[in-house]
């Protein structure tokens, strides 16, 4: 394997952080002509081994071959000179610059001693016909879409390498169409005999387009296989290194119900979600099942008080409630993680401290402040409750990892103590590991007593912890699902099935 | 046409308009004379606010202009009153001093990566406080090869006439467009503009670029300060004082955008005739306080900002339908 069929050889590459062993002699090889999924969870040490290979970070130890020959690229445009081209996720070429300019900056062709704009526009045409673009080269590429900005990136990174094609997650923002085209111009880069190096969440992805599989995790190599001979929950542990697998579908322990707390009849909002009846245990945990769109958000969000019910009442304990705002929500101990956490979760530039005491702090008011020693202990009890990573409760939370993020929001409605705590998504975007122990960490909550709503999209993880699951579609509660009913099969059909059939 | 063109050309029809409502009043004013005149006062502006192009185009300000150009005046003027040199051999000195001034804080805004506003204050603080240390009087230059400068130029036809230093302004405007357009330099200029890290992971020799740019700004605020110098055959320490404030306005006006990666040198000229036009209009009233010429300039500033913001909004609307 290591003969010159390989065109990059990274051998025992280590790389230590402050605190941290990113990469701990980490080995890959890179075949000419073939597609390389390169896995893990976050934090696994792919980006920086990615770094390594494309000189943003120098390795402190074990050696890169490219066609054999040993190199050391300092930056990254050494490492394109050599041969080893990137693309990211967000692209990073300049909006304000023509495509041709984009295509060619720095090597633009020139005639007597001025840029010959003529042959450089010429030649970005030429040079964007091998990927199935004809664009007016002299437009600023801001007037593009990403899924072609993407694909001039590539074409650039090619033309200036051609050797090695590192994509790191370059799908995360483009659509089935526009992954399939990009998909078709990887396939014919690698019929060119590129070797592509392809990073990603996405595992249908990685089956779709790679011919073999690396996973690293916690630095580590953990292997190298062909992608046909491996299958999906193969990789998976893989990845986790734990069988989340065989945790998910532990079969669901006997729970003890506690009394009936909540009561919401004939709530709804015009326009938001049909009037609903609900009824929430304490020592509960229901699931909310349905497509995007379907009103599962648009049921957390007025369950919280943060769009006002127009009909229906609340009753908490048997004595009715005005659930107006989610001011009024705080008070009656609720608690809402909302669905898109980079934008209404954390407060990126404050700490994991701050963060974490943030909604207590809130609902005392401040006049009342937490004192420095209660909001460390707060911290540092949930920090390790909740096994949150990070190096001190006073680091950013945007260096969080997402899982970790999450948990720390978590963590900020735990602190107020809530006894009804809705979940929206919450673990879209977070690697698998950290699934498994917000899956574990619901299911504690709902073993002490805790009534909880979770919406999400992943139905196996509904199935894992939900007691009940409400399916909704058109943006109504059209089933419930309870006991041995709840199953992926019967929620799926809950879904797709056109007729009502409400059991509440 | 392209949404980049729009600022340039609605500064054009500005211009255009504006010139023929004042000769629809004062028919003198369609004359070579006046437009000659109209380059050369407002040469050593132009001059400076092309160098003023290149720093924001990079997403960048240089505030030390008006100071450099005040020091120029004086320097010259001391050298040429108590030193034998010839005019030509100062010109060279201080052009490099200039230069070296502005390749400093280049470097200092790249190395210490620090904002480009507060080092071009200091630069302007340094700049202004040298000259006083020169002379805090303002000194006349006698010398006869000034004589012969300024008696230089092109007749027009006409009573008007291009002089040395009106036309010196349009060779520095030709010069600018060539370097902003059809060099790697330019092109990399725009690219620091429109984003610095990205620049940088495309190649970019940020350093080497970033330096240029201040040096060639420190450059032509050297050069105008010697067309200033000719122009007024005296060196002040408290002359063009604000004279950056107009470069901006003019780079502005011209159609480019403060935040940089976008915009036109010519459109910088442009800028400049219509800030002089309006100069020259009440000049032809005279009953007009020149206080009005300001007025008129903040509220065109404010026009063209309002515009720049919309043409953003309209081509981002464009782009998320497209």
């Amino acid at each position: 394997m290591q003969t010159s069929n390989d065109i990059l050889q990274a051998v025992r590459i280590e790389k230590t952080f402050p605190g941290t062993r990113a990469l701990d002699k980490v080995d890959f090889h890179l075949r000419r002509g073939e597609v390389h999924a390169l896995l893990g969870e976050n934090g696994a040490g792919k980006s920086t081994l990615i770094k390594c290979l494309t000189g943003a970070y120098r390795r402190d130890g074990g050696t890169i071959l490219l066609d054999d020959v040993p190199v050391d690229p300092r930056d990254t445009f050494e490492a394109q000179a050599l041969g080893i081209g990137t693309v990211y996720q967000e692209v990073n070429l300049l909006p304000n610059l023509t495509v041709a300019e984009n295509l060619f900056l720095g090597r633009q062709p020139r005639r007597f001693g001025m840029v010959d704009a003529r042959a450089m526009n010429r030649r970005a045409r030429d040079l964007l016909a091998d990927y199935e673009l004809d664009l007016d080269v002299t437009r600023d590429l801001a007037s593009y879409s990403v899924a072609i900005q993407q694909v001039i990136a590539i074409a650039r990174a090619v033309d200036l390498s051609g050797k090695v094609l590192i994509l790191d997650e370059p799908t995360a923002s483009l659509d089935a169409h526009e992954v399939a085209m990009l998909f078709r111009i990887v396939r014919r880069l690698k019929a060119k005999g590129l070797g592509i190096i392809f990073v990603t969440h996405f595992l249908e992805q990685v089956y779709e387009i790679s011919d073999r599989i690396t996973v690293l995790r916690n630095g580590q190599l953990v292997g190298t296989r062909e992608t046909s001979s491996l299958d999906r929950r193969e990789l998976i542990a893989m990845m986790i290194g734990r069988e989340l697998a065989a945790e998910i579908h532990a079969p669901r322990a006997e729970v003890q119900e506690g009394p009936l707390r909540y009561r919401f009849r004939n709530y709804g909002r015009k326009g938001r979600v049909r009037p609903f009846d609900l009824d929430v245990r304490a020592g509960e945990v229901v699931g909310m099942a349905g497509l995007l769109g379907s009103g599962r958000t648009e049921t957390a969000e007025l369950l919280f008080g943060a769009h006002r019910a127009d009909s229906g009442e609340a009753e908490i304990d048997g004595r009715a409630v005005d659930l107006a705002s989610p001011r009024a929500a705080i008070r009656h101990r609720f608690g809402f993680c909302p669905e898109d956490r980079k934008t209404s979760g954390i407060i990126g530039d404050l700490s994991v401290r701050e963060n974490i005491v943030l909604a207590l702090q809130a609902r005392r008011g401040w006049t009342r402040p937490i004192s420095r020693a209660e909001q460390n202990r707060l911290a540092d009890h949930y920090i390790r409750a909740l096994d949150i990573r990070t190096a001190d409760r006073e680091k950013p939370i945007k260096l969080l990892s997402g899982g970790n993020q999450q948990k720390a929001i978590l963590a900020r409605w735990l602190a107020t103590e809530p006894e009804f705590l809705i979940l929206d998504e919450p673990t879209r975007g977070i690697d698998v590991g950290a699934h498994a122990e917000i899956v574990k960490l619901i299911e504690a909550l709902r073993e002490k007593g805790l009534s909880l709503i979770v919406v999400s999209s992943e139905i196996e993880e509904l199935v894992a912890y939900s007691t009940r699951v409400i399916v909704l579609r058109d943006r109504a509660h059209v089933a419930e699902l309870d006991g041995n009913r709840i199953t992926a099969d019967q929620i799926v059909e809950a879904i797709a099935a056109t007729d009502e059939r409400r059991t509440s | 046409m392209k949404p980049k063109y729009l600022p340039l050309t609605a500064t054009l029809v500005i211009f255009l308009l504006g010139y023929a409502l004042c000769v629809a009043q004062y028919p003198n004013m369609l004359s070579t004379r006046v437009i000659g005149n109209l380059l050369t006062d407002n040469a050593f502006l132009g001059i400076a606010a092309v160098g003023m192009t290149f720093v924001i185009f990079s997403g960048g300000i240089d505030l030390s202009i008006g100071s450099v150009i005040a020091f120029t005046g004086v320097f010259l003027a001391v050298v040429l009153e108590h030193t034998s040199i010839h005019p030509l051999i100062a010109f060279a000195m201080v052009l490099a001093i200039a230069t070296l001034f502005g390749a400093a804080m280049g470097a200092i805004i790249h190395y210490l990566e620090m904002p480009a506003f507060i080092v071009t204050l200091a630069g302007m603080f340094l700049a202004r406080g040298m000259a006083f240390v020169l002379s805090i009087d303002s000194i006349p230059i006698k010398h006869p090869f000034y004589a012969t400068l300024k008696g230089l130029y092109f007749k027009l036809p006409g009573a008007g006439r291009i002089t040395l230093i009106g036309g010196l302004m349009l060779l520095v405007f030709a010069v600018g467009i060539l370097i902003a357009h059809r060099t790697r330099f330019g092109t990399n200029v725009y690219a620091l503009g429109g984003g610095a890290a990205t620049a940088r992971l495309m190649g970019v020799p940020v350093a080497a670029t970033t330096i240029r740019i201040y040096a060639l700004s420190g450059l032509l605020a050297g050069l105008s300060g010697i067309v200033f110098s000719l122009y007024t055959s005296a060196g002040y320490s408290l002359a063009a004082v604000g004279v950056e404030l107009d470069a901006i306005t003019a780079v502005v006006i011209g159609g480019t955008l403060l935040t940089g990666g976008s915009g036109f040198v010519a459109g910088t000229l442009v800028g400049i005739l219509i800030q002089g036009l309006i100069q020259t209009y009440i000049t032809f009233d005279g009953s007009l306080s020149s206080w009005w010429t300001k007025i008129l300039i903040g509220l065109l500033l404010f026009a063209f900002i309002l515009l720049q913001k919309g043409i953003i909004f309209v081509s981002r609307h464009r782009q998320q339908r497209a």
